[in-house]
């Protein structure tokens, strides 16, 4: 079965598990998860570099192969997130960037208002913009129109853990969308990442779940092989499921 | 509306009566729940909840992995000036001190933030005194435009302000606001806070909501344990960052432990937590708020310290000073604020943090403004 390689603005992607640098006991662990994993894809919050600091410095755990993706983390309106966005590209953090918005620091949801605002403008300014939002179909499409290069729902209010909850959302996305989405936060388990794959999503992106667990290089590499799993089941077309059980010899077999 | 409603409606609240009832039970449910209210975050600071300090420090070490990884951000704190207008029968800067007083100029406070960047720690915590006219908002700001230049986020622990003034201050580079009320208790307030501008509780008590209405991203409360009952202490701090937290949702709110620690001038407490209650108290702030950052100085000794990593603490002051300046020279005549007891560089932090299998964070903002 053959699979279509995830492209995201030009860049190519064989692994389908997008990974996080937070929250991890230490930054000496994240190469090791990168190579366990596989992960090709991982994000950085910009406020967490300290470029003159080699100690400090989290960019020197992340290997050249493995693409950077900064984050926003800790803009609270659509303008702070373009300053930190033109800030990470000046640092040489490259062109992507994921636009994190967040008003509310109770639940930490993103504000997608905002969030479509900076899209906006940093797609003119030709960012590869990857867009953190609550699925919702119409400002999906918005996003696609305004040159977002994949839209990132949640799964779960971020660090939860507590899987898809937005299910019904992000399928509505899937189907719709042109733009690859992947699902981002809340996906606590590699069941839940396999079952995100497994209903059509391009990718996941997995933090907390990998940072936090007691070992995080091999949980990496449990959540490699349920997004593997999830995708090759998606591919395959999972048999339909069924609210009524089906009779082997059907009931009205006589009548043909 | 202010948080001051809150406390009045709690003016009769009988916490002895409440304490007596709380049973095994109750303790149990409180820590099935996802989500605490007010009155199960009091159940939590009984002292029937110290039977389950096991079960609580489980849950809160669960929440604070979730939440904030295994980490622990740092942070070093710069007092510029000890000048005091206040009589806080507690405090080493006491009016009534006949202390050395003084203040830094902006070109001290350069050479203090050049030894202090020194270290790497990025964040910095701005103190003064009370007394506006030495330390006038314009002074202030003078030493924030310094600061910014060597540090990635300041803050300020400073006297009350108006909205406009913290304004002021956000506009040249602050982003965080520590403000403790000290004392929730009022009648307890007035015998403490004998004369100054301290001595109006409601004026202290706004402040933090007046920070979070210029746009402060985080305020640090507390209550400084030992100069009041401190369960029902802790229950208004409690109260009050949940306040904010539901008035400001952008707003990240944040808890001192301040616990009593001799400073100049003879004070005794009234009240001792033990290590035993701190923990229980930390462990109650946890569960009741499990996004709210927690902080823990130097006022507690290096080895207590350490064995809080895990439980629930998100923040630590290292390599801490609390005289004027001291950074960059030494002057053992100075007389701190507060007597610190964990007297670590913030290498020797560093080394403890990861050595409890922790990374601790020396960057975590950038000034985007």
């Amino acid at each position: 079965m053959e699979d279509n390689v995830l492209n995201l603005g030009g860049v190519s992607f064989g692994s389908r598990l997008f990974t996080g640098t937070g929250k991890f006991s230490s930054n000496q662990l994240i190469p090791h998860m990168l190579a366990a994993s596989g992960s090709q894809m991982i994000t950085v919050a910009l406020r967490r570099i300290d470029l003159s600091s080699p100690t400090e410095n989290i960019l020197a755990y992340i290997p050249d192969n493995v693409t950077l993706l900064p984050n926003t983390s800790g803009a609270r309106s659509a303008d702070e997130a373009v300053r930190v966005a033109r800030i990470a590209r000046e640092a040489g953090c490259g062109n992507f960037i994921k636009i994190e918005v967040i008003t509310d620091m109770k639940y930490l949801m993103p504000d997608n208002l905002e969030t479509l605002k900076a899209t906006e403008l940093l797609a003119k300014e030709g960012f590869i913009v990857l867009p953190y939002v609550l699925p919702d179909l119409p400002l999906a499409k918005r996003l696609e129109a305004a040159g977002a290069a994949a839209v990132m729902p949640l799964g779960a209010p971020i660090g939860t853990n507590r899987g898809l909850e937005t299910k019904a959302m992000i399928a509505l996305l899937i189907e719709n969308c042109n733009v690859p989405i992947i699902v981002d936060a809340g996906i606590g388990r590699p069941s839940q990442a396999a079952e995100a794959m497994e209903m059509g999503a391009d990718a996941v992106l997995v933090n907390t779940a990998i940072a936090t667990a007691t070992d995080p290089v091999a949980m990496g590499e449990a959540f490699a092989l349920a997004v593997r799993a999830g995708r090759m089941a998606y591919l395959a077309e999972v048999a339909g499921e069924s609210p009524l059980a089906r009779a082997s010899s059907p009931l009205t077999g006589f009548l043909n | 509306m202010s948080f001051y409603n809150i406390i009045e409606k709690h003016q009769d609240f009988n916490f002895r009566e409440f304490f007596k009832q709380v049973t095994a039970t109750d303790i149990e449910r409180v820590l099935l729940k996802e989500k605490l209210t007010s009155l199960d975050f009091l159940t939590l600071l009984s002292e029937k909840a110290a039977e389950y300090l096991e079960p609580m420090a489980q849950k809160a070490q669960r929440l604070t992995v979730q939440y904030f990884g295994r980490t622990i951000q740092l942070f070093i704190p710069l007092y510029i000036s000890n000048y005091c207008s206040n009589e806080c029968i507690y405090c080493g800067f006491n009016l009534k001190n006949g202390i050395k007083r003084r203040k830094l100029s902006i070109k001290e406070i350069e050479v203090e933030a050049q030894a202090i960047a020194q270290t790497g720690v990025q964040h910095l915590l701005l103190l003064t005194g009370e007394a506006q006219q030495v330390t006038p908002v314009s002074y202030l700001v003078e030493a924030v435009e310094c600061l910014k230049r060597y540090f990635a986020s300041v803050s300020i622990e400073i006297f009350p302000m108006e909205t406009e003034e913290y304004l002021t201050l956000k506009h040249a580079g602050v982003d965080g606001l520590t403000l403790f009320q000290e004392v929730y208790d009022q009648n307890i307030y007035k015998t403490v806070h004998l004369a100054g501008r301290k001595s109006d509780y409601l004026y202290r008590l706004n402040s933090p909501e007046r920070g979070a209405q210029a746009g402060f991203r985080n305020v640090n409360l507390g209550s400084l344990l030992g100069l009041a009952e401190p369960r029902s202490e802790v229950f208004f701090t409690g109260l009050h960052g949940r306040y904010l937290e539901d008035t400001y949702p952008q707003t990240e709110v944040a808890f001192s432990l301040p616990r009593f620690n001799p400073a100049e001038g003879d004070f005794s407490p009234s009240f001792y937590v033990d290590d035993k209650t701190f923990v229980q108290f930390l462990c109650a702030f946890r569960l009741f708020l499990p996004r709210a950052g927690i902080t823990v100085s130097t006022r507690e000794s290096a080895s207590f310290r350490d064995n809080l990593i895990g439980l629930g603490v998100t923040r630590f002051s290292a390599g801490s000073c609390t005289g004027v300046g001291g950074y960059a020279s030494h002057d053992s005549s100075e007389t701190p604020q507060f007597e610190i007891t964990d007297q670590r560089s913030v290498e020797e932090v560093t080394r403890a943090v990861v050595a409890h299998g922790y990374q601790p964070v020396y960057k975590d903002w950038d000034r985007i403004q």
